[in-house]
């Protein structure tokens, strides 16, 4: 997918749960990425944090860090 | 198993029930007891005696004006119509007294005077109430005859003797594709008037002139039933007691003699009928009236539009090719699949598991999609299983599923038989769910209230007699700011119901809400410029809702179909707990499903990140009941959603899709898109009726079969498990559950399913929802709605009734976020999209029947603002164009759409509608944003190049060779 799809895609989820009482937005974000984005997509959102995350909202940083501590625990 | 098959002619009992206090009388000595309100021809026809009749039937009201059914009373004068006088306490009634018979004779005797005696010719021979009737009254002579010199007193001569033109008589109707009225049969019963206004709510008919010039008039002066407003649903013919209205196919076909009860396969409302047969023919489909969905009515596509099934552009054989710029080559069953297992197996081995996928229907039965997802998750080993319910409902199944804790509509249909105010937010029943409208309108005709959510004025705003009371017409893609302004007034001005959200909800996170709604940005002035809805009548329709007694929501996909779809499926689940409208007759949160099998494939576990019953796949104790079954290991991650295996397939990384019965090319938004995904596969299976749009890109095509040659079962939009049955034998030689279960054995797996109810077995074990679901269940009771369990061993017409799903409901913040798509300089509009009544989805089974009469092309509707802005006139080409692509098509100047917004439908592949859609989605779920995108209009002069490059290879890639002798 193209990036500019991926950012916006992570971006519409972090804005909703932003939305949201609680301080808590980047836990939630990364059990939807979880929950619903498929490994490679997830892949793909890593390699593009690696590059530098150009355009992300910094709550899916935040969330991407998440997935990959629990993925290194599990 | 043993058909389910039922005599040709049920029961008429006259009148329509009623509910109310029980009366005893007696009827010719027996003691019945019915009711109060019911009438004595009910009563007696409950006690088994069957009073002659005529101008009665039992869908409609009785009329009293045939007077055959005329019966004494004790204690009464005269004889008073059984049809019209109510039952009593202690009433005694006689049905057969010399003195009423001889009347019942006397009445029969005129009607027959005026009426054709070519009975062995007629197409109503031996389904004929006229005759019936004669028979049953004793008739024997008829002594009325026309005074000698004086004109023809009859309305069924032509001519008389000497050749002069009888003026009474009148030639038959044929416009409409399916009927004909032939005026020379009619008893002027007004059946069918009554029928149209009362079970469908169209108006359409009427009784023009007064006594013997009396006739049924449909629409105006110079109108036939074609031009008139006669939507087609059949209602009037089928409570016609003669051959005046009659099927065209019975006259072609003869008289059925018998018939099995089976189910729509078009839309969500899932009305069940009686495939009436003649012979192994199928000669009709007549509504059923002990279906709970539709109780005995029905709209034009299920009633008529089945020709498809014997359309020759049919596939009947399998096909396959090495490349798609190839013809097809017509192979056997054996080769067909061979060669797809092994290109499936092939590409898994040089691109991993992951490589390949399969797209359920929501076309295809319960059984069939279970099986599909069953062939990813065991024969695959992977999740890669989408539908095209992602296109539709999936924001339902997130956002009621965070609310409540089941994506399940909460209630039955005939609820709205009990509501008091209804919101119809995003959806047009009358074009998308007929049925359900017909329903939805005589309860408004009865005095509910009604509120309109829509860009467009739809026909429910103001139709004969019904009328919106109010219509806010939003601009497209402001869904969450409107649902949000309502509940803001609710709140504010304390018109919420606190006691049921004390007791049912989370009152913390209702503190959090009521916080967060509160806030004047959310009022209705301070979204008026945004939204384009009037404060005042939004604030009024909020009042309206939340005081109105019963408040019942019905929407569609113009809620789901946008960036924020599951946020306003949230804000809907919102409104209907604020006002405590959840949880009995009458209210609720209704999505209207757009396909007949939408609910059904999303209970069997085609979503790619659930197992059947809706349980994520993480789970697993979920997944250990199939790992134990089956004998595979599942895949714990989600697998790709039908937009994510086209951005894998563009990518490279997926290469391989088994589609059944979708046609994703032309109904998945950003057709380049999925073109290009499509093109960039190794192997497509379409499984398919006809050569679809996809089909162009496909290795390997599977014939499939169509809902009348295949058994299993279909959920509603209600939850409601409805049979489907055989009603003839496939013509591609195999239902498509056995197909499913070919390929899957030709890859290596050893199912051995004979019958659809071993398949529904394996659902009931592994699905606690459908625990109690069998075929033997279904059998006796007809339907039965999930969860049916030990808990509602009969299933649970209605939801949430005692406490939600989840527990206590949950109110969520619904902030509303403007979408990305939005009108500038250069696409100044909005388009927006959505169906008509005649065609269904894209419109590959409906446009190949004689419904194409109603809709032949797809238009674009335009306010007259923007089209003199433009130059437009009505009727011309225009040019559409969005950042995505552009297409041609006519417009049509209307005010049905406000400025700045046009509407089309997208039922026919040559204008493409979705070329000019773009990727753009809900957040939560990937459904695609069709209801939104920005666009400019100009006038063209014909196709646009996409249009005539895609028409050139649409039929270059459709090309079949001749078969090997
Ligand atoms: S077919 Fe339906 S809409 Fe048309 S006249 Fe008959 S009842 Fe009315
Ligand atoms: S068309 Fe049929 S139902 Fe209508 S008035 Fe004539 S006989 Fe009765
Ligand atoms: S299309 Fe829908 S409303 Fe029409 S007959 Fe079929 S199920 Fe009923
Ligand atoms: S059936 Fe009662 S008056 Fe016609």
């Amino acid at each position: 997918m193209s990036p500019e799809k991926m950012v916006r895609m992570a971006n519409q989820i972090a804005i909703f749960f932003k939305t949201q009482p609680g301080d808590d937005a980047a836990e939630k974000i990364a059990q939807h990425l979880s929950d619903f984005w498929e490994p490679r997509m997830r892949d793909q959102l890593h390699a593009h944090i690696d590059a530098g995350g150009a355009g992300l909202d910094p709550l899916v940083i935040a969330a991407d860090a998440r997935i990959r501590a629990a993925t290194a625990e599990g | 198993m043993k058909d389910f098959i039922i005599p040709v002619r049920e029961r008429d009992m006259g009148t329509p029930a009623r509910s109310g206090a029980p009366v005893t009388l007696t009827i010719d000595g027996v003691p019945v007891t019915v009711p109060e309100g019911t009438s004595v021809m009910r009563a007696a026809a409950e006690a088994g005696i069957q009073v002659p009749k005529l101008c009665a039937t039992d869908s409609v009201e009785a009329f009293g004006s045939c007077r055959l059914c005329v019966v004494e009373i004790e204690g009464r004068r005269g004889t008073p119509a059984s049809c019209t006088t109510p039952v009593a306490e202690g009433m005694e009634v006689r049905t057969g007294s010399d003195r009423v018979r001889k009347i019942r004779r006397g009445v029969m005797e005129l009607y027959i005077s005026d009426h054709p005696l070519d009975c062995l010719t007629c197409a109503a021979n031996g389904d004929c109430e006229l005759q019936d009737m004669a028979g049953m009254v004793g008739l024997r002579d008829v002594r009325y005859a026309a005074p000698e010199g004086a004109g023809l007193a009859n309305h069924f001569e032509a001519r008389n003797t000497s050749g002069a033109a009888n003026p009474e008589w009148l030639p038959k109707d044929d416009s409409n594709p399916y009927f004909t009225y032939d005026p020379s049969k009619c008893i002027v019963c007004s059946r069918c008037v009554r029928a149209c206004e009362e079970v469908q709510g169209t108006f359409a008919l009427t009784i023009e002139g007064r006594g013997f010039d009396s006739r049924v008039s449909a629409g105006g002066a110079g109108d036939d039933f074609l031009t008139s407003d006669c939507v087609s649903c059949g209602a009037c013919v089928q409570a016609c007691p003669t051959a005046t209205l009659q099927e065209k196919s019975v006259i072609e076909l003869g008289t059925p003699d018998r018939s099995v009860v089976t189910t729509c396969a078009y839309c969500g409302v899932g009305c069940s009928f009686k495939a009436e047969m003649n012979g192994d023919e199928l000669v009709r489909m007549v509504p059923y009236k002990h279906g709970k969905a539709n109780r005995g009515h029905s709209c034009v596509k299920g009633r008529f539009a089945y020709g498809y099934a014997h359309h020759q552009d049919r596939i009947l054989k399998p096909m396959i090719r090495e490349r798609i710029d190839q013809p097809w080559r017509e192979v056997e069953w054996d080769e067909a699949l061979s060669f797809a297992a092994a290109r499936l197996r092939g590409i898994q081995a040089r691109h991993g598991r992951k490589s390949v996928g399969v797209i359920t229907s929501s076309r295809c039965t319960n059984e069939e999609t279970y099986l599909v997802q069953k062939l990813a998750r065991a024969v695959f080993g992977n999740n890669n299983t989408d539908t095209c319910a992602r296109v539709c409902h999936s924001p339902t199944g997130y956002g009621l599923g965070q609310t409540f804790g089941t994506s399940a509509g909460t209630q039955d249909f005939d609820s709205v038989e009990q509501t008091d105010v209804v919101i119809v937010i995003g959806a047009n029943p009358t074009d998308g769910h007929p049925v359900f409208a017909s329903r939805l309108k005589k309860r408004l005709r009865a005095g509910a209230k009604l509120i309109v959510i829509d860009p467009r004025r739809i026909d429910l705003v103001k139709s004969p007699h019904v009328q919106a009371a109010h219509h806010l017409p939003l601009r497209p893609g402001t869904n969450v700011a409107v649902v949000s302004a309502m509940a803001h007034v609710i709140v504010t001005e304390g018109l919420m119901d606190e006691a049921f959200i004390r007791t049912r909800c989370d009152w913390d996170e209702f503190q959090h809400y009521a916080e967060f709604i509160s806030d004047p940005r959310h009022s209705p002035e301070a979204t008026e410029m945004l939204t384009g809805v009037p404060a005042a009548s939004l604030r009024e329709a909020a009042r309206l809702f939340a005081t109105g007694g019963n408040g019942a929501i019905y929407y569609g996909l113009g809620v789901t179909e946008h960036s924020q779809g599951s946020t306003t499926v949230m804000g809907i689940a919102n409104l209907a707990m604020l006002t405590g409208n959840i949880g009995r007759p009458g209210v609720g949160v209704n999505p209207l499903r757009g396909q007949n099998n939408v609910q059904g494939a999303c209970d069997m576990g085609s979503f790619p990140h659930e197992l059947p019953g809706y349980r994520h796949v993480k789970g697993a104790e979920v997944r250990a009941v199939y790992e134990q079954l089956w004998g595979v290991e599942i895949d714990p991650e989600p697998g790709l959603r039908i937009p994510n295996m086209l951005d894998a397939a563009v990518d490279g990384t997926f290469k391989g899709l088994y589609c059944q019965g979708e046609d994703i090319l032309q109904s998945d938004p950003d057709t380049k898109h999925v073109a290009a995904g499509l093109a960039a596969m190794d192997c497509v299976i379409v499984h398919d009726l006809f050569l679809n749009e996809t089909a162009n890109y496909a290795h390997v095509f599977l014939p499939g079969s169509t809902f009348l040659e295949k058994d299993g079962t279909f959920t509603n939009a209600e939850r409601r498990i409805n049979r489907v049955r055989r009603v003839i034998p496939p013509r591609n030689g195999y239902a498509d559950w056995e197909i499913t279960q070919m390929l899957a054995k030709a890859m290596g797996a050893d199912w051995g399913y004979t019958h659809p109810a071993q398949i529904m077995e394996e659902i009931a074990l592994t699905t606690p929802s459908f625990a109690g679901v069998d075929y033997a269940l279904l059998e006796e009771k007809g339907s039965v709605q999930w969860p049916v369990n030990d808990a509602a061993p009969e299933g649970t017409p209605l939801m949430h009734v005692d406490g939600f799903v989840r527990g206590k409901g949950r109110f969520i913040v619904t902030e509303y976020v403007a979408t990305d798509e939005r009108s500038g300089p250069r696409f100044p509009l909005l388009l927006t999209t959505g169906r008509i009544l005649s065609q269904y989805n894209v419109g590959a089974q409906t446009r190949r029947t004689d419904n194409v009469i109603w809709h032949a092309e797809d238009v674009l509707e335009i306010h007259p603002h923007d089209a003199e802005l433009r130059g437009v006139a009505d009727g011309d080409w225009v040019r559409l164009v969005s950042r995505s692509g552009e297409t041609s098509l006519r417009a049509k100047i209307t005010d049905r759409v406000s400025p700045g917004v046009v509407y089309t439908t997208f039922h026919h592949p040559d204008t493409q509608a979705n070329v000019i859609t773009t990727d753009y989605s809900d957040w939560a779920t990937n459904c695609p944003e069709y209801k939104v995108t920005a666009v400019q209009v100009s006038l063209s002069n014909g196709p646009s190049e996409w249009q005539e490059d895609y028409a050139a290879q649409a039929a270059q890639a459709r090309r079949i060779l001749p078969a090997a002798e």
